[in-house]
């Protein structure tokens, strides 16, 4: 049995969460005041994931734009957050840019595209 | 050349007041923006997280002003972008200057203030010590990183817990940069809890509460930073310095409206929010003028920046109908650990179909009633489990209610132990 | 590198010798450390111009202050810094204090001060509503001024060099050697050679000194910590308010800014290091609490930065203007009122090595010189037109100050231009308003960096070392590549 303590992020209560583990799965949360901390620590403790922002490089802007921002068009498991950092580092993208375009298609082997989340002329 | 409706500000409340302006029936209006693109401080906020309440999704900071951009675009309200707005006199002669068109005075029936705010800086903090390159406010880092692809340091002490401050931990930690550790002079941090969790917790950055900067060393260039728990006066204790070795110093201590032009022509400011204070349709002491977003009080979640904007738009399309009026304001008084109120007066006559008030809290308080009564009769009640600074509240009042009570003397909120 | 003169020292001492002597056939070259002029005492002071009441009668002190005083007006127009005579009240607290603030004005009066009177305290509230409850009298000084000491300084700097004073900046001198034909100076740039050298190197100026004269000085660094309000606080004081000088100088005082500004201070603490201009908790503190003393409520508040300069007190409290060793002039201890006193050590320093040497005169010297065009002094049809001749005027740059592109853009191609964000900064007040640059650093680097053709990795805050950038996203993630 092991224990993993968290901090609810669902509202500014913040309760500090006990969450019981057998074998990876999970036995029991405590702490929390509302349904929405069971749910929140249960993801966290066995497949925690992010959103990941950042920004590419980018050639061509006609409005002198060095940098396009992007995102990872869905959630990453968190481990895979420096090597989806690590790939965008060598990333220059061609301008015209348009918002939702593919930047990095399957991102560090992950399976998850990052999107452009500007339009650069 | 004359306007009715004269908007400054290009960021999200200035996109989101010309958007329902427009929709109310205003067709002669004008956005006057500073700097060269529409967004404000948006473009910079390249995080996700904004448009939860909006658009029932989680956009970045550019995808949000995106969809106000083409909502501005789709209606083809003209705006100006590179010009700065350099004086505004009391009966609404704008004088504008850019490098196209020189400087230019426009009148205006009515003027929205949507200029936005600024961050608090080191010198207003008056911090002790050298004052060498690498002292950065949050959000000119941000604007570094994210817009310019440079690196402001590598090695990071923030002071304040903002979410600015916070945000910019995580950027800076994912582009190859050093979080040291994040100080909050406060017992509480100003942040979302959202915020603490996915951007120090994550990286194993740690937040010291009741901590500030007593030193900072480096003649040319930041080399090092102490750090001090401060007593309940909010003063060092001695004894509990620590070094720590940093080529950077963030802060991120707060942000204030930006109202020079709005005190130069004499707008009454309330010196709690620093911003206007404005009755129920948001229009400051001066008739005609209205304010919204960050200029106004500052907000923590850009959704309610669109709403209170698009409320002011609005109001600024009424008042461009209908002209001046008289008006009987009554103030909203406000009990229990309230810090102000916005809209702070209320002439019931001109509440549309509901009217929100938002307030903020001046310390965390758990276990909460916020009660809304009208000349004593209880009109509504919210049941808060925690309430903290950081976090803006609001209570919704409808015109029914107002109905209800016709000759209104008084409108009260209270905050109560539940 | 052969010169007449050598000047070591680019404040506004130093700036102020090479105006002086700019006006003679001798060559002038001014050796400086820092990277830009009035960068160590001349750029962090109360920015007051003395009335010269206070030093003592019958001082050199006393003499150079009121013909300083005397002088700044005209030479502000000559060379174009503001400057605004707006008269200094020494504020007397209790009738106790009474016989000191008589002695004050007979010590004026010695000195030749115009227009010194003890006012009381009627008259002065009238003149200064926010003065302190407790004020019994003043002493009215109306020639005491305010002046931009960066503009004051660079006029100075700028007058020399279209004069033909050449300027060697990021350049420390290290050692004086005396030869046959004046002196061999070593400086981290190379060797220098001069027939004379002077000596104006603030608080390093005993070390220069001593190196080379028999007789010793000694210099403390005096630290001052200063409060600079907000522009919302203009009027707070319509004069520079003092209180009573004590024993530890001339108190805290509060004075109005040439820009708006309320400034107040300085404290007054000896350290040992000549480049401690760090702030304290406990000087910041010890300024807020004398700083309430001449006048009341004062809105601390709306304070935008705090910062600290160092005073060159020598033991003596005497300034030291004179040809020290052979060849080798001084002007040493230029503390308080040194700024108010630059004019006329200028003067006379140039006086005496003019004396010694014998220069004839320049005949095409030019003794005027224009600043930078703030648009904001023109009427709107001046303006316009400017910026349809140079749209860079239409463009504000710095929010807070309203300091527009063009205004950036003089302060950089102009003789001794800016090259760091701090230069842009004391030439323009870029950045200087109550964001404290937040948001026009990043665009005035921009600027430095496509003007100076250099990359913006290289754009100081105020010379080598002081770098803004230290490198661009995610470039570790490269560097970890390129080494496997």
């Amino acid at each position: 049995m092991e224990t993993v303590q968290l901090i609810c992020i669902g509202c500014p209560m913040g309760c500090p969460m006990t969450v019981t583990m057998e074998n990876g799965v999970v036995t029991s949360v405590t702490g929390n005041t509302c349904k929405r901390g069971d749910v929140y620590a249960r993801k966290e403790v066995t497949a925690p994931t992010r959103i990941v922002t950042s920004t590419v490089r980018v050639s061509g802007s006609k409005t002198g734009a060095v940098t396009v921002p992007c995102k990872t068009k869905t959630d990453l498991p968190k481990g895979d957050i420096f090597r989806c950092m690590r790939a965008l580092a060598d990333v220059t993208a061609a301008a015209p840019i348009r918002i939702g375009d593919v930047l990095v298609p399957d991102v560090a082997g992950t399976g998850v595209d990052v999107i452009a989340t500007k339009d650069v002329e | 050349m004359k306007h009715d409706l004269i908007i400054l500000g290009g960021g999200p409340a200035g996109l989101a007041a010309a958007i329902a302006a427009y929709d109310a029936g205003v067709r002669d209006l004008l956005i006057v923006e500073r700097d060269k693109e529409l967004g404000g401080i948006l473009n910079q906020c390249i995080h996700n997280g904004f448009g939860l309440h909006t658009f029932k999704e989680e956009l970045t900071g550019p995808e949000y002003a995106a969809r106000f951009i083409a909502g501005v675009r789709e209606r083809n309200i003209p705006y100006l972008l590179n010009t700065m707005a350099l004086h505004v006199s009391p009966d609404k002669v704008v004088t504008l200057m850019n490098r196209t068109d020189g400087i230019q005075t426009v009148e205006a029936k009515a003027i929205l203030l949507a200029m936005g705010c600024r961050e608090r800086s080191r010198g207003a903090l008056n911090i002790p010590g050298y004052r060498p390159a690498g002292i950065y406010s949050a959000g000119t880092a941000q604007r570094l990183v994210n817009m310019e692809g440079f690196l402001p340091g590598r090695e990071i002490v923030i002071l304040g817990s903002g979410d600015i401050g916070l945000i910019m931990a995580r950027r800076l930690t994912l582009e190859g940069a050093k979080v040291k550790v994040v100080a909050e002079l406060m017992p509480y941090s100003g942040g979302l809890k959202r915020n603490i969790v996915q951007c120090l917790d994550d990286y194993g950055i740690p937040l010291k509460l009741s901590h500030t900067v007593v030193d900072i060393r480096g003649r040319k260039r930041v080399e090092g930073v102490t750090i001090a728990a401060v007593d309940e006066r909010l003063k060092p204790i001695p004894g509990t310095e620590e070094d720590y070795d940093c080529d950077t110093l963030l802060l991120s201590c707060g942000l204030i409206p930006e109202n020079e032009l709005s005190r130069e022509m004499g707008v009454a400011i309330n010196p709690v929010t620093n911003g206007p204070r404005v009755n129920e349709s948001l229009e400051t002491s001066i008739p005609g003028v209205f304010a919204a977003g960050n200029v106004l009080h500052v907000h923590d979640l850009v959704d309610f920046v669109s709403e209170e904007a698009a409320a002011a738009g609005r109001a600024a399309a009424a008042y461009i109908a209908a002209g001046d009026a008289e008006r009987h304001e009554i103030p909203i008084r406000f009990e229990g650990g309230v810090r102000y109120t916005v809209p702070a007066t209320i002439d019931p006559a001109f509440v549309r179909d509901a009217l929100t008030v938002r307030f903020r809290v001046g310390s965390v308080m758990k276990n909460r009633v916020v009660r809304v009564l009208m000349d004593g009769e209880e009109v509504g009640k919210r049941r808060r489990q925690i309430m903290a600074p950081g976090e803006m509240e609001e209570v919704k009042l409808t015109r029914a209610q107002f109905d209800a009570h016709p000759a209104l003397g008084e409108l009260l909120i209270r905050i109560e132990e539940a | 590198m052969k010169y007449d003169v050598l000047i070591i020292g680019a404040g506004v001492t130093g700036c102020a010798v090479a105006r002086w002597l700019s006006q003679y056939d001798a060559s002038v070259c001014v050796l400086e450390k820092e990277e830009d002029v009035c960068c160590g005492t001349s750029k962090a002071n109360s920015a007051i111009l003395h009335a010269g009441f206070d030093a003592k009668h019958g001082t050199l002190m006393a003499k150079l202050n009121v013909r300083g005083s005397e002088m700044a007006e005209a030479l502000s127009k000559e060379l174009d810094f503001s400057y605004d005579r707006c008269g200094s009240l020494v504020v007397c607290l209790s009738e106790e204090d009474r016989p000191r603030l008589i002695a004050l004005y007979e010590n004026g009066v010695k000195n030749g001060v115009k227009g010194l009177e003890i006012i009381e305290r009627d008259r002065l509230i009238a003149m200064e509503p926010n003065v302190s409850d407790s004020a019994v009298a003043a002493l009215w000084a109306p020639t005491g001024a305010i002046v931009c000491p960066f503009e004051m300084t660079l006029a100075f700097a700028e007058n020399a060099a279209e004069n033909g004073t050449t300027f060697c900046f990021d350049t420390a001198v290290q050692s004086l050697v005396r030869t046959d034909a004046g002196w061999r100076v070593e400086t981290d740039r190379g060797v220098f050679e001069a027939k004379a050298i002077v000596n104006a190197a603030g608080v390093y100026a005993d070390v220069f000194h001593n190196a080379v004269c028999d007789k010793p000085i000694h210099i403390t660094p005096r630290r001052g910590d200063y409060c600079l309000l907000d522009h919302a606080a203009e009027g707070f004081v319509r004069h520079t308010v003092f209180q009573l000088p004590g024993i530890k100088g001339k108190g805290v005082l509060v004075s109005p800014t040439v820009h708006g500004n309320v400034i107040v201070g300085p404290t007054a603490i000896d350290v040992d290091d000549r480049e401690g201009t760090n702030t304290t908790a406990d000087g910041l503190n010890d300024l807020m609490q004398k700083a309430g003393m001449a006048v009341k409520n004062l809105p601390l508040r709306q304070t935008i930065t705090s910062f600290a300069g160092l005073r060159a007190h020598e033991d003596g409290h005497e300034f030291i203007v004179q040809e020290s060793a052979p060849d080798f002039f001084d002007c040493a201890g230029i503390e308080s009122p040194g700024l108010s006193s630059a004019p006329a050590i200028g003067e006379m320093a140039a006086g005496l090595l003019w004396e010694r040497y014998r220069w004839t005169k320049k005949p095409d010297w030019n003794p005027t010189r224009r600043g930078i065009l703030d648009p904001k002094t023109l009427s709107t049809e001046e303006w316009n037109a400017l910026i349809q001749k140079e749209p860079a005027y239409g463009q504000i740059i710095c929010r807070c100050e309203s300091v527009t592109e063009g205004e950036i853009l003089d302060a950089i191609r102009r003789p001794l231009g800016a090259r760091s964000l701090d230069g842009v900064k004391r030439r323009t007040r870029a950045g200087m308003g109550r964001c404290q640059a937040g948001f026009c650093s990043p665009r005035v680097m921009e600027i430095l960096s496509r003007e100076r053709n250099v990359p913006l990795s290289e754009i100081t805050k105020n010379g080598k070392g002081s770098e803004l950038i230290v490198g661009t996203a995610k470039d570790v993630y490269r560097e970890v590549r390129d080494e496997a």
